[in-house]
């Protein structure tokens, strides 16, 4: 491991690993391993196709549709599998659902297990060392790192994700939407709030 | 393995800091590595768990000052130079010079991609009944083994209770070694802050982990 890990103080860090990111995938390619377009193609979904907006309909669905969150928090997995629009999902997506009584929030202490089909990739605090070290310890000191206050007499819920299960949080639907269409709903569900580290977007508010 | 990715509980590291409008890569070559991982596993070069296992096996002091794609490339190379998938002779050179190794699945071809974009399968079927059903008192089990485990060191020794049960799904202890896939019961226990932290945790919080059968004994 020590060459491997040898460090050319001649270079910057970022240029080396650039350096060695170039040569591992000319190796797997020159060995018939990988086909650069398909890891292009891997990129290009990752950039354009999944996101927060899958998991924002999701969630302005079940704001709308009472027998759909029914089914969404009984088997998020497969009633968001009903929903033709929305991007496809793996198996044990448990939705948490956020009441005056309880605030969920997600981490993964251990690495950065995160319900990529619904939020896409993680943001880069998630997989950090502050947010895994403490979220389990002093969650509603992270929450202040967000600036997120939640009541003192509202149960803080953590849900470490330590293995093939993801958790999405299904917040609470903000007042003042009273008749508002799905569509004008989800423009309202943050990336955070369906991790537990913020709320919905007030009506109103700019974006 | 006790190993410094086992951060929960964990002081010193600062405040957390959300980067407003955050870009899905900071650097070309961060898509580059990801897309690398995606296609090497679909292709059968390694699962999940074994891929995990690499990167904590990372030493400490590289493990905490890398960043996310740092570690994702370190462990990839290292895990493809173990299995015997590249040389230490094609990284000098630059280029394969050392013949290839099969690949369980096959190249990943383009229009394969759409199928890496969702989860794998993990639940298997059962071998034997569960021991726990929900709301029993269950007791993280203290274990410490130097291999890979999915049990976080902040709970082991407490008791929670049983909240979920998820089924039985492949086992990551046994197949990060490559020992099969040994599938467990798996539930999701519910602490107590207070009975995690002491008198140091939030006594409004509570804290879950995905615990598998062979973590828990009864309490």
């Amino acid at each position: 491991m020590s060459d491997l890990h040898h460090h050319d103080h001649d270079h910057s860090e970022l240029s080396e690993t650039e350096l060695r990111v170039r040569v591992l995938e000319t190796i797997l390619t020159e060995k018939g391993y990988v086909e650069p377009a398909a890891l292009d193609a891997i990129i290009q979904a990752y950039e354009t196709k999944i996101g927060p907006h899958n998991g924002a309909r999701v969630v302005a669905k079940a704001w709308t549709d009472p027998a759909f969150k029914t089914a969404l928090l009984e088997d998020g997995s497969k009633a968001i599998g009903t929903l033709g629009h929305v991007s496809r999902v793996g198996d044990h997506l448990v939705v948490i659902e956020n009441t005056p009584q309880r605030h969920n929030m997600v981490v993964c202490t251990l690495c950065s297990c995160y319900p990529w089909e619904m939020l896409g990739l993680p943001p880069v605090w998630y997989k950090a060392a502050p947010y895994r070290s403490r979220a389990v310890k002093d969650p509603r000191g992270v929450l202040a790192d967000f600036g997120v206050t939640v009541p003192t007499d509202t149960e803080i819920r953590v849900w470490d994700s330590t293995a093939e299960t993801r958790f999405l949080v299904l917040p609470m639907r903000p007042e003042g939407t009273e008749g508002w269409s799905e569509e004008q709903l989800a423009e309202l569900v943050t990336r955070d709030s369906m991790i537990g580290t913020g709320f919905p977007k007030k009506p109103g508010a700019p974006s | 393995m006790n190993g410094v990715h086992d951060m929960g509980g964990m002081d010193g590291f600062g405040k957390v800091e959300p980067e407003p409008n955050e870009p899905t890569f900071h650097a070309g070559w961060e898509a580059r590595v990801l897309a690398m991982v995606r296609a090497m596993g679909a292709a059968g070069a390694f699962n999940i768990d074994t891929s995990r296992f690499y990167r904590e096996t990372l030493p400490p002091h590289v493990y905490l000052s890398s960043s996310y794609y740092q570690k994702w490339f370190l462990g990839l190379e290292e895990m493809l130079l173990a299995k015997g998938y590249i040389a230490k002779e094609d990284v000098a050179a630059g280029h394969a010079v050392q013949p290839a190794k099969p690949l369980k699945h096959g190249k990943l071809g383009v229009g394969d991609v759409e199928r890496t974009m969702v989860r794998g399968k993990f639940a298997r079927p059962a071998l034997a009944p569960a021991k726990f059903k929900i709301g029993d008192r269950v007791r993280a089990r203290n274990i410490h083994p130097a291999t890979h485990t999915r049990l976080p060191r902040y709970v082991r020794g407490h008791v929670g209770v049983v909240e979920l049960n998820h089924g039985c799904h492949v086992f990551p202890d046994s197949a990060a070694m490559e020992l099969g896939e040994n599938p467990q019961w798996l539930y999701t226990v519910v602490f107590e802050g207070r009975d995690l932290w002491g008198a140091d945790g939030d006594p409004t919080s509570k804290i879950s982990i995905d615990a598998f059968e062979p973590y828990l004994d009864p309490a």
